[in-house]
């Protein structure tokens, strides 16, 4: 292990690393402290100027309240859902195929689609913008949220193949080949052998992909307009003129707009990291 | 000459060509529509004058020459080399806390999940937790930095400051992002090979030089990938910290392109698509360089 592992220094190096370690974590998350200690103040701290006192009374539920049942902060959170849950499935479906073709099939062409979708996935979104933003007008799909999970799995299906098709490759090929012998049909081979294999590969795809789609901006501001189909991302610039400098308010509000990636990312740690690092290590 | 054995259907002997492509249809159309036939339509717009919705005029390349004496272009292709730049930071100081936090102590795990934790936020929240951060009254950087004697800032408010600002919002969660990808790398370094480093008497930064940081380069290749293509996608912090300003000061590339095409300054979607085109040369670059590893990878792990 390197650095040298702490157990094996001095007892003062110990002691030192176990101080340092809450004190590193705080500095760190500092800006994300302010907030959260902004959230549970009453407005009038904020008109007496009392910012970093101790809060002239702990209004924690009030502040949560008024965001949940004061503002359009519900509807945007429901749209984000209904926006991230059918683009994590459809993206996660379309790249198993695209991943099983590509990573066990040898044709002319193999590599050079697989490429496409690399080179695809690392476009900026801006030079996509005019063209997507004109086909989603003439489809009628302006500011739904249909137009935007189209948009959002056919762009995730890039770096989604590109993963699927990692992983399916590591998988030991003569499964494959054996099930071939035995003459099972190719897309019976995709149901009853790959797949099952590829279940923590769909769980880390899946957590990685609703985060992505959940704290998408871009898209969203370009997409849409509107409390009926706008994500919270965008709903929040909306929340923000609706409280304005009303800072417990709006720093409430955004903690609420964090949690749902936050607590999959919490739950599902081991997929959500296996998925970001893939290729990390070779 | 005709054949006596029943030659099995044509379905059947070509299978191993259909099933693939059937498989790639969705996929690959759903790609072609979305992305690759938009970036090929840009170029074509870019020669355009269009309001979006009227008749479109060619006007050559005519987009191209306003944008080479465009002063609000020039100060966005800086602000982009200053992103890229900058945001590079991100590996060494991912490196860094990946380093710190290598240990095994009680509660590590925690710990680590909690340095990662700004990645896993919206881009949107970070900047509004960065601009409350920096606010001249309200803000804890100006409560912290005047308790220590020193005059407060306004950095979101001086265009000299602002991009760096904003820059230092953006390089938090990325660092998380390298972190994790380092300690990924950290964990899969062979044991070894550290032991061998020690019995040579090599200690510190010789160690972490000569025999660490070689069998990390998956996941600094992995880090520089992610960071490069972040630094020239940033929009939502500038869009939600100071929507370009003051004075078009934080502008970059994608921020002006959507203000040029999609905004109250007007709806040029010719030109818009023009600055996009620039980016996406730029990126293109980067692009042609990491397909070109990975095609050398590739070839190498042929089976």
């Amino acid at each position: 292990m390197f650095p040298t592992p702490i157990e094996k220094r001095s007892r003062g190096a110990q002691i030192s690393y176990q101080a340092l370690l809450p004190v590193a974590l705080l500095m760190w998350l500092l800006p994300l402290v302010a907030v959260a200690l902004f959230s549970i103040r009453p407005l009038a701290d904020f008109t007496n100027g009392n910012y970093w006192g101790v809060p002239s009374s702990f209004e924690f539920f009030t502040n949560y309240g008024k965001v949940f049942f004061e503002s359009d902060m519900p509807r945007y959170m429901l749209n984000s859902f209904l926006i991230t849950v059918p683009t994590v499935v459809g993206a996660v479906a379309l790249s198993t195929m695209t991943g099983f073709a590509l990573g066990i099939y040898r044709f002319r062409g193999n590599l050079l689609i697989f490429f496409m979708f690399i080179a695809g996935n690392f476009v900026p979104f801006q030079i996509l913008m005019v063209p997507v933003r004109d086909l989603t007008v003439s489809a009628g799909l302006y500011d739904t949220k249909m137009g935007l999970v189209l948009f959002h799995i056919a762009f995730q299906t890039g770096f989604c193949t590109l993963f699927m098709r990692n992983f399916i490759r590591a998988l030991p090929f003569e499964l494959i080949e054996a099930a071939r012998v035995e003459g099972i049909a190719e897309w019976r081979i995709f149901w009853f052998v790959v797949l099952p294999l590829m279940k923590p590969a769909l769980a880390a795809l899946a957590v990685l992909i609703f985060t992505f789609i959940w704290n998408d901006y871009f898209w969203a501001i370009v997409l849409t307009q509107g409390p009926d189909a706008q994500p919270v991302t965008a709903g929040i610039t909306s929340f923000n003129s609706q409280f304005v400098a009303q800072y417990h308010l709006m720093s409430a509000g955004s903690i609420v707009a964090a949690i749902p990636p936050v607590a999959m990312f919490f739950l599902m740690q081991r997929h959500f990291i296996a998925g970001l690092t893939l290729g990390a290590v070779k | 000459m005709s054949t006596t054995t029943p030659e099995p259907g044509w379905l059947q002997r070509n299978r191993m060509t259909i099933t693939p492509l059937l498989f790639l249809l969705p996929g690959v159309l759903f790609f072609l529509v979305y992305v690759i036939s938009p970036i090929i339509q840009s170029f074509n717009i870019s020669l355009y004058e269009w309001d979006g919705l009227g008749e479109a005029t060619f006007v050559g390349l005519r987009n191209y020459e306003e944008l080479a004496s465009d002063r609000a272009f020039e100060i966005s292709l800086w602000n982009n080399l200053k992103w890229l730049a900058l945001y590079l930071l991100a590996i060494p100081a991912g490196l860094f806390i990946a380093l710190f936090l290598n240990q095994n102590v009680v509660g590590i795990r925690l710990y680590k999940s909690l340095f990662f934790f700004p990645f896993v936020i919206s881009q949107v929240v970070v900047g509004l937790v960065f601009s409350w951060f920096y606010l001249p009254r309200e803000g804890l950087l100006n409560a912290v930095i005047t308790t220590f004697g020193f005059d407060p800032l306004n950095i979101l408010g001086d265009p000299t400051l602002a991009t760096y600002g904003i820059i230092a919002a953006g390089l938090w969660p990325q660092t998380a992002y390298c972190m994790i990808l380092y300690l990924t790398g950290l964990n899969a370094v062979d044991p070894e090979q550290i032991e061998a480093g020690r019995l040579d008497g090599a200690k510190g930064v010789r160690m972490l030089w000569h025999v660490i940081l070689p069998q990390l380069k998956p996941a600094t290749f992995i880090a520089f990938v992610v960071t490069i293509i972040g630094a020239l996608r940033s929009f939502d912090l500038i869009s939600i910290m100071t929507n370009g300003g003051p004075f078009g000061s934080t502008r970059v590339l994608s921020f002006y392109m959507f203000e040029k095409a999609l905004s109250e300054y007007g709806f040029r979607m010719g030109y818009g698509s023009a600055i996009a085109v620039v980016l996406f040369l730029i990126m293109l670059v980067f692009i042609a360089y990491f397909l070109w590893s990975m095609y050398r990878e590739e070839r190498a792990a042929r089976r």
